[in-house]
């Protein structure tokens, strides 16, 4: 049923589009790294495998983002959280498939408990060395968090920048607790050191060549997933919460409950997304719940355009693909840069390249200019 | 002339020495020189403790070099000596310390000391240093003695609070007499007065001395000491309160000072300004470039460097402010979400900037001399930077308050904010008043960095630290309200500081976060909400 829903209205054609995309990559750039020898012309190096595999599950974050800040208006500075929580879940697998291969040897504890005197699992640890568990409390954490914490925001009816704060909020108070030896995550310097997932060795060409493959299916079936949601009644729905909350209230909808939902699966994205970004870059550590990192999020949705299914994922491949070019090259001018393109942005493209290419195509018609969604909620708002 | 001259040169040298008639050079000369005919460590120690009672400070330095092995017997003369260097040694004499030539080690006998006879020696420095000419060295030395009494050092004691004029060196002086008595031979009566002078102290180092003296003495003063033991614990614990009251003010007042400005730009305006940590930053290094222009070019002036740091902080700041305000802020009104994060990235360009021109470390800005040091009220030590934030945070307030409830312009900010389209029709330039409300806030922000640059790090990311600090005092405190600001950022600063002993810096602040994210559940609009009849979307 939810096939031939996104088939007729969901997946447009642009979508389908990136769709094919990103799943020929998904083939292709693994092929090009193990079937080319080296030498090779077309050979995908290993580090742009790893590298490329990042930038998809930061693809999957920003469209994360994108569900609930672009169709549900919930500025949520604290994405990063999520996508933290959920790295640190892949983490703690990873540290328990490590067994007596890490420097202690020890077959019960990860290194930094030995190095702590720790003399026993603590609770929250049992069930990792497990894949399957791990893979449920990547969804279930970050998930579980976004429903208590909506929940009770969404309720008291928290909007605008003070759920922006509050989340934010969130996201530091998390990285003070992470940053603590005594949580028992490996404080300061995180989990790291991972040898193997599913029995794989976590360097190998071959290992990071799936990891980028499993990192582009999930992509592909996010952007199948917020089609989905964001093209049926309930998308609708979001979209008028966002527009003009109060009167959705008034037409006797429930609008908490429909931010609660766009935060919760929201949330779950962006654990998946860090559960697959952890073993492609080999460590984790509490530095990914700075606040800085989870506004990084919102300029890369902002970038490529809110409110857009392709929108974020162009935005994240963009700027992190100039991020990776500046820091490399310029690495004095690349704050300058990330600072400038936030005011640019904001000044110039309130649709991102998304809407900057609309707007064209819409000149290159020659139709009557329509007034775009967020302009007509601005002028419901005053 | 001649006569004048010789009179004022007197005076200088009585007032550079003002032991003089404790004891003469001579009869210091004379006991000195008894440590050549000294045979064992006792005699050694008999000629120590002479040379402490004649309580002149002067035989400090042959008692010094005594306990180094530095003091020794010249062969030929069979004079003592301070010996120091190796191979071909320096002498000097042992009460001046004027140079008295070179000798070789085999010229020359050591005077032998033990660890016993140190101990003694270190004393009777102690007691000696009591009469030193500089205030500071009596001090540490007599505080020395309040922690550690010596029945010995009586004698020097009284004949040092008889001479003594500094006020609060007799006061420690008297405790360290009382602690004294305490473990001398005098009588019971004597010891009960001393009792009471200790127990009157309060201090921690005077409850373990009367611990040590409940342990050994009998009744009936055993009892009275355990009495007064327990009664100062008790005040012990009431000062630990007021500590740690005094703590958490200090930090509330870091914390207003930061929010401030903030709670203007976001009370007035509704501007999320996540820039507005640099602004804080801006300050400091204004604060910064001042003192060093100062420091090359007139660095007797030093101390007035913050003076002048102040309007121009707030100057660099307003203005970076006003053309913020000017050149982003005003396009994005009504849109509180990309004014978020055009903010935020004026902060990272203003970083960067800043990093680019000092560099990436921390650069050093001094306390001038009036700001440090510290004093004691009670059992509370406290410092005269944090005391200066305090009393200067305060006064930021007082005035705020004062120009948004006394002046025109404030009078027009408050309509802006109560009302802006109703304002507007009444005449109020209500961009205009938007510019320089923002350029205010900015500016205080600034002023607010002049004062942080006294206690936290001068670094780029100096802002950072504070913005989130910031946004929970105002979000708690209630949009608008300055009242509200001081409230929450007293608040929040003595619960932190509060929390830490049981929970631990960390957990403490991770703690006082859940709180105030629970707290906007219950109050979305904070403690002091402005009220109104608006419903938001």
């Amino acid at each position: 049923m939810i096939t031939r829903h996104l088939l007729q209205y969901g997946l447009t054609r642009p979508i389908l589009i990136m769709l094919a995309l990103i799943m020929a990559s998904a083939v292709l750039v693994p092929l090009l790294n193990l079937a080319l020898p080296q030498s090779h012309p077309l050979h995908v190096p290993t580090y742009l495998v790893a590298l490329f595999g990042k930038y998809l599950t930061y693809a999957l974050l920003a469209l994360s983002l994108d569900l609930v800040w672009g169709y549900c208006g919930i500025l949520s500075l604290g994405h990063g959280a999520f996508f933290a929580l959920g790295g640190y879940a892949m983490g703690m697998y990873l540290m328990r498939q490590i067994g007596t291969r890490g420097v202690y040897g020890n077959p019960d504890l990860p290194d930094f408990m030995v190095f702590l005197n720790w003399k026993e699992l603590p609770w929250y640890w049992y069930g990792f060395d497990q894949f399957w568990f791990a893979a449920l409390m990547v969804m279930l954490v970050p998930g579980l968090l976004a429903l208590a914490f909506g929940w009770f925001a969404f309720k008291s009816r928290v909007t605008g920048v003070y759920l922006s704060i509050i989340t934010q909020a969130m996201t530091y108070a998390l990285l003070l607790a992470f940053f603590r030896n005594d949580m028992g995550f490996g404080g300061n310097n995180g989990l790291t050191d991972f040898k193997e997932i599913l029995g794989l060795n976590v360097q190998a060409d071959t290992t990071r060549a799936i990891l980028f493959a499993a990192s582009a299916i999930a992509l592909a079936l996010g952007v199948m997933v917020t089609a989905a949601i964001t093209s049926s009644q309930l998308g609708k729905l979001m979209i008028a919460v966002r527009d003009a909350e109060s009167r959705t209230r008034f037409l006797g909808y429930r609008p908490e409950m429909v931010k609660l939902f766009a935060f919760t699966v929201s949330a779950v994205m962006a654990g998946i997304a860090g559960a697959l970004y952890v073993p492609q870059v080999g460590i984790i550590n509490p530095g990914e719940f700075d606040p800085g990192n989870s506004i990084e999020v919102v300029v890369w949705t902002a970038v490529g355009g809110r409110g857009t299914i392709i929108g974020p994922v162009i935005g994240a491949l963009a700027v992190n693909a100039a991020k990776s070019w500046f820091t490399g090259a310029f690495p004095e001018i690349w704050l300058f840069a990330l600072g400038g393109l936030f005011i640019f942005v904001t000044l110039f493209l309130p649709h991102g390249i998304v809407g900057l290419v609309q707007q064209w195509r819409e000149r290159e018609r020659k139709a009557p200019p329509e007034k775009t969604e967020p302009e007509a909620a601005a002028q419901v708002g005053e | 002339m001649r006569h004048f001259l010789t009179i004022a040169f007197m005076l200088l040298a009585f007032l550079a020495n003002p032991s003089k008639g404790f004891a003469d050079e001579a009869k210091l000369r004379e006991l000195v020189g008894k440590f050549a005919q000294a045979n064992s460590f006792e005699e050694t120690s008999r000629i120590v403790l002479e040379l402490s009672a004649t309580g002149d400070g002067l035989a400090a330095r042959a008692l010094t070099a005594l306990a180094d092995g530095d003091l020794q017997i010249r062969k030929s003369d069979k004079s003592i000596v301070i010996a120091t260097g190796s191979g071909t040694l320096k002498l000097a004499d042992p009460l001046t310390g004027d140079a008295l030539g070179e000798a070789k080690s085999s010229e020359l006998s050591k005077i032998k000391v033990n660890n016993n006879l140190r101990r003694v020696i270190r004393d009777a420095i102690g007691a000696l240093t009591l009469s030193s000419p500089d205030a500071g060295v009596r001090l540490k030395a007599v505080e020395n003695l309040v922690s550690n009494p010596d029945p010995l050092a009586l004698g020097a004691l009284e004949t040092a609070l008889s001479a003594e004029t500094d006020p609060t060196i007799i006061i420690r002086l008297k405790a360290a007499r009382a602690g004294s008595i305490l473990f001398s031979d005098r009588s019971d009566a004597d010891k009960s007065q001393a009792l009471k002078d200790v127990a009157a102290l309060g201090s921690r180092d005077a409850i373990s001395l009367l611990t040590k003296f409940a342990a050994t003495a009998a009744e009936p003063l055993q009892g009275e000491a355990l009495a007064a033991m327990a009664k100062g614990e008790d005040s012990l614990a009431l000062w630990g309160v007021g500590q740690n009251v005094w703590y958490g003010v200090s930090l509330g007042s870091v914390l207003l000072l930061a929010a401030i400005g903030l709670a203007i730009t976001f009370g007035v305006m509704g501007v999320i300004n996540m820039a507005h940590g640099e602004m804080v930053m801006l300050g400091a290094y204004t604060t910064f470039v001042v003192q060093e222009i100062m420091r090359a070019s007139a660095p007797g002036m030093l101390d007035w460097a913050l003076a002048i740091a102040l309007p121009l902080a707030f100057l660099v700041s307003g203005l970076v402010g006003l053309g913020m305000e000017r050149g982003i802020i005003r396009f994005l009104y009504g849109r509180p979400l990309e004014t978020l994060l055009a903010t935020w990235g004026v902060s990272l360009i203003l970083q960067q900037a800043i990093r680019s021109i000092f560099g990436p470390t921390n650069q050093e800005v001094s306390n001038p001399s009036w700001m440090s040091g510290a004093f004691e009220l009670g059992q509370i030590t406290i410092t005269w930077n944090r005391m200066f934030i305090v009393i200067f945070a305060i006064a930021v307030f007082v005035v705020l308050l004062w120009a948004l409830n006394r002046t025109p312009l404030g009078l027009q900010m408050r309509a802006v904010t109560q009302n802006r389209r109703m304002a507007s029709a009444m005449g109020i330039r209500t961009p205009w008043i938007d510019a320089l409300t923002f350029g205010l806030g900015s500016g205080i922000a600034g002023m607010a960095g002049v004062a942080l640059s006294q206690i936290d790090n001068v670094s780029p990311n100096l802002g950072q630290g504070y913005i989130i600090d910031s946004f929970m005092v105002v979000v708690f405190g209630g949009v608008g309200n300055l009242w509200g600001t001081l409230v929450g950022a007293m608040t929040l600063g003595i619960v932190n500081k509060f929390l830490e002993p049981y929970a631990g810096a960390v957990l403490g602040k991770i703690l006082v976060l859940v709180f105030i994210i629970a707290f906007i559940q219950r109050r979305p609009r904070g403690l002091f909400a402005l009220k109104g009849r608006a419903v938001e979307a």
